[in-house]
């Protein structure tokens, strides 16, 4: 099968100045790969350049033809001022019957939410709400960028089933980008760990086992509890030839987690 | 019947209002007031160049609206923009065309009716003029509403569903430019910005959708239009500062609502 994203040598810049670099990536037909990585590695910018809403400074991003990308931001900022809908929000920029409104919601596991206004909503029935938006033209890519900020454990793993049940239920790739790294662990297919390039990739065990993702993530515990400790230098084994001249160029000083 | 000029006024105030509200409504959702007077301070600029070249009025207005507008857009487009920045020009393009129009030799101009507006002086060929411009804001917003909304939510998320952002709001910002242009008439510069605001932020606390609230604000902006005139007709007071006026009253009567519910 051909891929649905594939980039070559993508490099990315705001301002003159490099944000990723060499980014060689590609999303086969209902896989589901995620984007790790510490803040500020360029793991949204990545995200976005595949949407198209960034242009690459080199490199190239290639779509195949009329891919269907649905799209889960970050976050979403509604102004007070903006009166919003459940329904009318999804029907951007496309109206849609009230019925299949209601219908998507229910995929989204928040059936009876389409009148109330968007800005009453919890937090995690607006991301819901955002999946359900992303789920409407039947994708076959789905984005997501850190889909699960501000919800707490409980509801941040119920969020990561529902997109494992659509992803069976309609065999879209997936392509999200992650601070959970157990939950990464466990759904996904494939594993990119990116800060400032991708430092390795591959199924969640070789890159948990990767030393350029220990580095990271340090190595107890499947990474979870690394995730509050881990520092944003690393060290790279003796195969690898590039060094760090972008910013985070620190002796690699690390504590694992236990 | 457009022999009457109580009844051209009554017209030209109705076409702008109507004109008005829904482009306000997204000035309002965007955060673009100031933007908005930066633009509609620039048609004085526009007043002065026009008679200085002996061009139409309106035609010098709209250039330099829309001049403003496109180079508001590139600043705000690269992130440079701040709220001063946009203070700065709005405020700069006011002076610059106020000593721009006094440098202009042998000319003796009605300064507070491009100012504040002359509505009881309109012609029937402003009236053309305004409800032809008036026709193609609103066609415009019509025709882009649905992408416009998506992309004033989000940028990325309109981006994702085939919308093009920059796009959108390159028609936002030639809509604010015409708008200005036939407004001036009507409101003059001081005050344009006020009626593209008012109506929509007195709409929102009334209504639960986007399509709603422009509606409303549609209503409470010809309701102020056609109540200012009669007002500013009894109580002999300048004719858009009483508009305006009374869209702020029906402002402060919904925001009291909602704070009540």
């Amino acid at each position: 099968m051909n891929a649905l994203i594939e980039t070559t040598g993508l490099c990315l810049a705001y301002g003159g100045q490099t944000v990723l670099r060499d980014v060689n990536l590609s999303i086969a037909p209902g896989e589901i790969v995620t984007i790790v990585g510490p803040n500020g590695s360029g793991k949204s910018s990545l995200i976005r350049a595949c949407i198209g809403a960034v242009q690459p400074a080199s490199g190239r991003v290639i779509r195949s033809g009329r891919l269907k990308i649905g799209y889960v931001p970050q976050s979403l900022a509604i102004d007070a001022t903006l009166p919003l809908t459940v329904t009318r929000f999804l029907g951007l920029p496309r109206r849609i019957p009230a019925d299949r409104a209601a219908r998507v919601l229910e995929e989204a596991g928040v059936p009876d939410l389409g009148a109330r206004q968007m800005r009453d909503l919890s937090g995690g029935q607006f991301q819901r709400v955002l999946l359900a938006r992303a789920l409407l033209d039947a994708p076959e890519l789905l984005v997501l960028d850190e889909p699960t900020q501000g919800l707490d454990q409980p509801g941040a793993a119920a969020f990561y089933q529902q997109i494992e049940a659509v992803r069976q239920q309609t065999g879209c790739a997936v392509l999200m980008v992650s601070h959970d790294l157990h939950v990464v662990m466990a759904a996904s297919d494939r594993v990119l760990c990116v800060n400032g390039h991708i430092c390795c990739e591959g199924t969640p065990e070789i890159v948990a086992s990767a030393p350029e993702y220990r580095a990271l993530f340090g190595t107890g515990t499947q990474g979870a509890l690394a995730l509050y400790r881990h520092e944003h230098s690393h060290s790279h084994g003796p195969d690898c030839d590039h060094d760090h001249d972008d910013g985070h160029a620190h002796p690699a000083r690390h504590e694992a987690a236990e | 019947m457009l022999d009457d000029f109580m009844v051209r006024a009554a017209l030209a105030g109705l076409g702008v209002a109507l004109a008005a509200a829904p482009l306000g409504c997204f000035v309002v959702w965007r955060r673009m007031a100031y933007f908005g007077d930066a633009t509609s301070h620039a048609a004085i600029l526009g007043v002065a160049l026009a008679l200085a070249l002996e061009l139409p009025v309106t035609g010098g207005v709209l250039a330099v609206a829309l001049a403003m507008a496109l180079a508001l857009t590139a600043l705000t487009g690269r992130g440079v923009s701040s709220d001063a920045l946009l203070g700065v020009f709005a405020h700069a393009a006011l002076a610059l065309g106020l000593v721009a129009v006094s440098l202009v030799p042998g000319l003796r101009v009605d300064l507070m009716g491009y100012l504040v507006g002359d509505i009881l002086a309109v012609s029937r060929g402003d009236l053309g003029l305004i409800w032809a411009g008036a026709a193609i804001v609103t066609a415009l917003m019509a025709w882009r509403w649905s992408p416009l909304l998506s992309a004033t939510l989000s940028p990325d998320l309109a981006q994702a569903a085939g919308v093009n952002p920059r796009r959108e709001q390159l028609v936002l910002t030639l809509a604010l430019a015409v708008t200005v242009a036939v407004a001036i008439k009507v409101v003059g510069a001081l005050l344009i910005a006020a009626l593209l605001i008012i109506p929509a932020a007195a709409a929102r606390p009334l209504t639960r959708t986007p399509e709603a609230m422009a509606c409303v604000a549609m209503l409470i902006g010809a309701g102020a239009a056609l109540g200012g005139l009669l007002v500013s007709f009894a109580l002999d007071t300048p004719t858009g500062p009483t508009i305006v006026s009374l869209a702020a009253a029906v402002f402060c009567i919904t925001q009291s609502l909602r704070a009540r519910a």
